[in-house]
């Protein structure tokens, strides 16, 4: 239990204190094509603050988010009964010795929690699998962010046309508040809970990486390409990266729904993987 | 080039900047959130725990560290501004003159009286390099983010992105 928790102590301080390389690759990509003379400050910026937060080990963005972490947990792992409490206790001691930023607030009475755990926080998703090994993913999310998610209950007349006009007109809507250059996160169907669901999930995968069916990934282009063109550019004072990939996730449909979820991630990409094996070793990587 | 200034800033310094400008501000900079936008509203101009004339407010919740002899601020980048456009005209009319946050906020109350700058979201750990130390803290029973961290900083590197003559960077 003390190995797990100190275990994932690390993989919150990984997830917010480095952003990871397929990120930072295409934000470098992203600052040598762009001419823009305000859009190159703050990508020159977002650069430094990458290296900044790596050599002296601290939180590039200040708001270290709400804590959030995806899990598949193989039914044989042995760990399953100390799982919750050990986030739960990371959380914690992450607050004080990354440190991150006490996020928890009660809705009724305003009060912060002061450690990142409250009703509901972390969040925790579960999803069982077969197997004896368990994988977190440990995905703090931030505010700003995360204001700009969206749930559009289509027709299913209007279609896949429907889906990227809807989000393109969000992230139109959106401009600078979500911090761009931005990751868009895109779940299609399974109802309105799952949509949304996936979209956050989506953000998890690398960037570059495509959806593995060619129709989707084509989309997924297609998307990207016409969010760039709005020229919302990084902070949303112009340029020429506005959204530095798009994901797209899919569930089967109800015959009368056609749900879009819409979730959108900083260029601050926060995340972090961790992996437990039965026999108690654990991997960590980004 | 960059324009370096440095607070309280006056009306003279604020009408001669223009949208796209580059600032180095130095002084003495405020931080303030939602809740301490809704109580800075609340009281009455001579109870406010910073000097209003010349202000510049950070929309701005930062990672603090304490320490022996004080606060250090770790990472301390913008929050979105838009949210505190509720508030924007009353806070103006206290006198503040600056207003630093991401994202933009309306361009119709900052004309002839106060700018905003833009420092970029996400880059919190950069920020907190222009913060030379913590001068106060008042309000923490808002909470670590929605405090007012009174913040000296040195040439803290900012866009003019709304002038006070209705020039907008935002589209």
């Amino acid at each position: 239990m003390l190995l797990l928790v100190g275990a994932l102590v690390e993989a919150i301080r990984l997830a917010v204190t480095r952003i990871p390389a397929d990120t930072v690759d295409t934000l470098r990509k992203a600052y040598e094509e762009e001419n823009n003379g305000i859009a190159r400050f703050n990508l020159e910026n977002i650069l430094r603050a990458i290296e900044i937060g790596r050599e002296r080990s601290i939180p590039v963005c200040q708001d270290t988010g709400t804590m959030t972490f995806f899990i598949r947990a193989g039914v044989e792992s042995p760990f399953l009964k100390e799982l919750e409490g050990a986030i739960i206790e990371a959380v914690r001691r992450a607050t004080l010795e990354v440190p991150l930023r006490p996020n928890a607030v009660d809705v009724l009475n305003g009060k912060n929690s002061g450690d990142n755990t409250g009703r509901g926080v972390p969040v925790i998703h579960w999803e069982v699998d077969k197997g004896d090994e368990v994988e977190i993913a440990v995905f703090p999310k931030g505010g700003g962010s995360e204001n700009c998610s969206a749930l559009a209950m289509l027709t299913p007349g209007e279609g896949w046309e429907g889906v990227k006009r809807f989000v393109v007109e969000k992230v139109r809507t959106c401009g600078g508040k979500p911090c761009p250059p931005v990751i868009i996160g895109v779940g299609v169907g399974g109802g309105a809970d799952y949509s949304l669901k996936l979209a956050k999930g989506a953000l998890l995968r690398k960037i570059g990486e495509r959806n593995p069916n060619k129709e989707i990934a084509k989309i997924e282009e297609e998307l990207q390409e016409e969010i760039n063109a709005l020229g919302i550019g990084p902070m949303g004072m112009g340029g020429k990266t506005t959204a530095l990939d798009v994901k797209i996730e899919v569930a089967h449909r109800h015959p009368a729904s056609f749900p879009v979820g819409l979730a959108i991630q900083c260029w601050a990409n926060r995340r972090a993987f961790l992996r437990l094996k039965p026999n108690g070793r654990v991997e960590i990587w980004q | 080039m960059a324009v370096k200034l440095r607070t309280p800033l006056s009306r003279e310094d604020v009408l001669r900047l223009r949208a796209g400008d580059i600032v180095h501000l130095s002084g003495e900079i405020v931080t303030a959130r939602d809740s301490a936008h809704r109580r800075i509203l609340s009281l009455p101009g001579e109870e406010l725990p910073f000097n209003r004339e010349g202000a510049v407010i950070y929309h701005c919740g930062p990672i603090v560290r304490k320490k022996p002899d004080g606060w250090e601020i770790v990472s301390a980048g913008p929050t979105t501004s838009s949210r505190m456009n509720r508030y924007l005209d009353g806070i103006l009319s206290l006198g503040v003159r600056g207003i630093i946050g991401k994202g933009g906020m309306n361009p119709e109350p900052f004309k002839g009286r106060a700018v905003y700058f833009a420092f970029t979201g996400g880059a919190g750990s950069l920020a907190a390099e222009s913060v030379e130390r913590v001068k106060a803290v008042h309000w923490l029973d808002l909470g670590v983010p929605e405090a007012l961290w009174v913040l000296e900083v040195r040439d803290f590197p900012l866009v003019v992105a709304i002038d006070a003559h209705g020039e907008s960077l935002y589209r």
